[in-house]
């Protein structure tokens, strides 16, 4: 099985050269009460050096779609359908040791929660080591020399090596974890909301740092995310999803300017300004769907305040919008008329 | 010092302060946490307690809920100090008086127990006249009263049954149904999903309307306290830096700390500002400190009287105090002219 040669991408932002393309993803939860499925289709094609926001509320599935593209789900999640390219290799059909090859060389992933992910009985020095240990065989001087140089990377003295997690603030655990993924300058970094534990000013220092090493080093990033706010002056493009599927998907500054989809527009319109007139928002009524049992039709019909009739039974598909495409019925393209015959 | 408690305001600290003492047995390293706040709260008002992790809010926060007992200074209820409380009823009466919202609606709830238990609970002690059935109904009242329907339904659910959400509007359900006249609500959203929190927001300042409680809101995001609050405090370092009406302060902050909280809020409707290195820095932790402004390390603007004088909080508007040597001789020298 070869890589599916694809329509090239087109319009202003776009990256000519793909280095990720996720086709038709599915994942299931395997419960009591039957599968689940949690990520419903997802496409996606991410360039060299691309920045993706993929934003949505608890449980809509993103961070399972992020684990499913990683290879990280454990049972009872499992990918169900689907191909993940990556670099030319399908990764869903991958074994775990050729797996292993790819993994933290040429992808790697920062997880949510420094305070859980880091170790806190070895130093982080120690955990670095145990990183590139497993998977290349440097002599211990190259080693040393490469974990001062990442931890310098994220602005953190080198001195740090020797100490222990506990030892380090919420915010320099966290751009840690990041020195950690970019030990092997990996092409991609998966982030599983890395700021969400941090406070306001720590968040946004750390978001601008991300992007100065993006810049520098060129690693493309997919950012998962349920602040809609903290992405929107870093990320290139931004992937809204609701009850495992993609609903929007644009450029970053279409979503904000003219969202297209009901939802994202309800996203956007449920954080509080600093500036302008203060006025009461509702946020989005309601809460996302059980997706052992998803809507019919369009999965968000049951919170969306423009729902029509036919939402309820007629399933949207990605229609385009402009420069994003969006998946509603609003949106879709005036049928081309067609003769029935009685 | 015992004052009429009709016009005094709700609640108010005089020289408030905690330190801990860290590091080992013999240390004599004193942390300070809290030091020297004076803070008002008046009737039906929403006062919002801003700054980053570390700075003291959550703190002050324990201190009012008598979870910590304070080093120094008082803590003045209604007109009569709380260390004047004697016996249990009076501390009961206190206590329920100011209850307390925590932070993680996944962690204060108890999950062996229906959603009904913990109120009927709270209704049990504090509100001994009750008999069973009205407390029951009393419950269903409360869970109403913030929002969740139907109310007998949710009652019987336990908390995993419930969302995140939902589960924070039962931690206010549970505050609520002690009749308080003010609620600590410490980070109560900061938990929750973008899109949740302006539903909780709400409840607060639906509360305020309905049941002429008052708040004392706790957060890091500095916009959820202007979408809510009336007055706002910015703290750091443990001294409060800045206090006033929510609007003038957000929008003219006096204080270089404020800005800097202010230039770090995600707005995607404002261009990118953010000075790096400033936000690089971290706040600090306060161990034994030398007069001096806490924030100098960090300021932008620091001179050096800042490393020698602590400032203290003086009106540079109308009710609109700031702590900074800069800002207070700029305003001086407008004055002057």
């Amino acid at each position: 099985m070869s890589e599916p040669m694809l329509e090239p991408m087109t319009g202003p932002g776009s990256y000519p050269e793909a280095l990720l393309r996720v086709r038709d993803l599915r994942v299931e939860y395997a419960t009591a009460s039957g599968p689940v499925e949690a990520v419903a289709g997802v496409d996606l094609t991410l360039g060299k050096g691309e920045f993706l926001g993929v934003v949505g509320e608890s449980g809509c599935g993103k961070s399972t779609m992020l684990f499913g593209i990683a290879q990280l789900l454990n049972p009872p999640a499992s990918v169900t359908g689907g191909e993940v390219w990556f670099k030319g290799e399908n990764m869903v059909a991958m074994s775990a040791k050729s797996l292993n090859t790819l993994r933290w060389r040429d992808f790697s992933v920062v997880m949510q929660s420094a305070m859980n992910a880091l170790n806190p009985v070895h130093t982080i020095g120690r955990q670095f080591k145990d990183a590139i240990k497993a998977h290349a065989k440097w002599p211990p001087d190259q080693i040393r020399v490469r974990s001062a140089e990442v931890l310098e990377l994220v602005g953190i003295d080198p001195v740090h090596l020797k100490s222990y997690p506990h030892q380090l603030s919420g915010g320099m655990r966290q751009r840690a974890m990041i020195a950690m993924a970019l030990l092997f300058t990996p092409d991609l970094i998966v982030m599983d909301e890395p700021t969400s534990a941090l406070d306001v000013v720590a968040q946004r220092s750390l978001m601008a740092q991300i992007k100065e090493l993006q810049k520098q080093l060129g690693f493309a990033v997919i950012f998962v995310t349920h602040d809609m706010s903290l992405v929107s002056h870093f990320s290139d493009r931004l992937m809204v999803m609701y009850a495992g599927q993609a609903v929007e998907l644009g450029d970053t500054r279409s979503v904000f300017d003219v969202p297209a989809h009901p939802y994202s527009k309800g996203l956007l319109e449920a954080f509080p300004s600093i500036r302008g007139e203060k006025k009461r928002l509702t946020g989005i009524p309601g809460a996302p769907p059980n997706l052992a049992k998803p809507p019919s039709g369009c999965r968000f019909h049951p919170r969306c305040p423009v729902a029509m009739d036919r939402c309820k039974a007629d399933v949207p598909d990605l229609y385009t919008v402009g420069s994003a495409q969006a998946r509603c019925l609003l949106h879709e393209p005036a049928p081309v008329s067609v003769e029935v015959e009685s | 010092m015992t004052e009429n408690t009709e016009t005094a305001p709700l609640l108010r600290t005089v020289d408030l302060t905690r330190h801990f003492r860290i590091g080992g047995g013999f240390s004599r390293n004193n942390l300070h946490a809290v030091d020297q706040v004076n803070l008002t709260i008046n009737r039906r008002e929403i006062v919002a307690l801003v700054g980053e992790s570390g700075s003291g809010k959550s703190t002050i926060a324990r201190l009012l809920a008598q979870v910590y007992k304070p080093t120094s200074g008082e803590i003045v209820f209604e007109g009569r100090p709380l260390s004047s409380l004697r016996g249990r009823k009076a501390q009961l009466g206190y206590r329920s008086d100011v209850p307390m919202v925590f932070q993680d609606p996944f962690a204060s709830l108890n999950p062996a127990y229906r959603v009904s238990h913990g109120i009927e609970r709270g209704l049990k002690l504090h509100r001994t006249e009750l008999s069973p059935a009205q407390r029951a109904e009393e419950a269903e009242r409360v869970v109403e009263a913030v929002g969740l329907n139907p109310a007998a339904e949710i009652l019987q659910r336990y908390p995993y049954e419930l969302s995140g959400g939902q589960r924070q509007r039962i931690g206010f359900a549970q505050a609520l149904a002690y009749r308080p006249k003010l609620i600590l609500a410490d980070e109560p959203v900061s938990m929750l999903d973008v899109s949740i929190r302006i539903g909780l927001l709400n409840v607060m300042a639906d509360l305020r309307e309905t049941e002429g409680v008052s708040f004392l809101y706790i957060t890091h995001d500095i916009a959820s306290a202007r979408y809510v609050s009336d007055r706002v405090m910015v703290m750091y370092g443990g001294h409060i830096v800045e206090a006033g009406p929510t609007e003038p302060v957000l929008q003219e902050p006096k204080h270089p700390y404020t800005q800097l909280l202010l230039s770090a809020v995600p707005d995607p409707r404002a261009p990118l500002s953010v000075d790096a290195e400033t936000a690089k820095a971290e706040p600090p932790k306060v161990v034994n400190p030398k007069p001096g402004c806490r924030f100098r390390d960090r300021c932008p603007m620091a001179e050096a009287i800042c490393h020698e004088k602590t400032p203290v909080l003086l009106e540079l508007a109308p009710k609109h105090e700031a702590a900074c040597h800069v800002a207070q001789r700029a305003t001086a020298g407008v004055a002057a002219r």
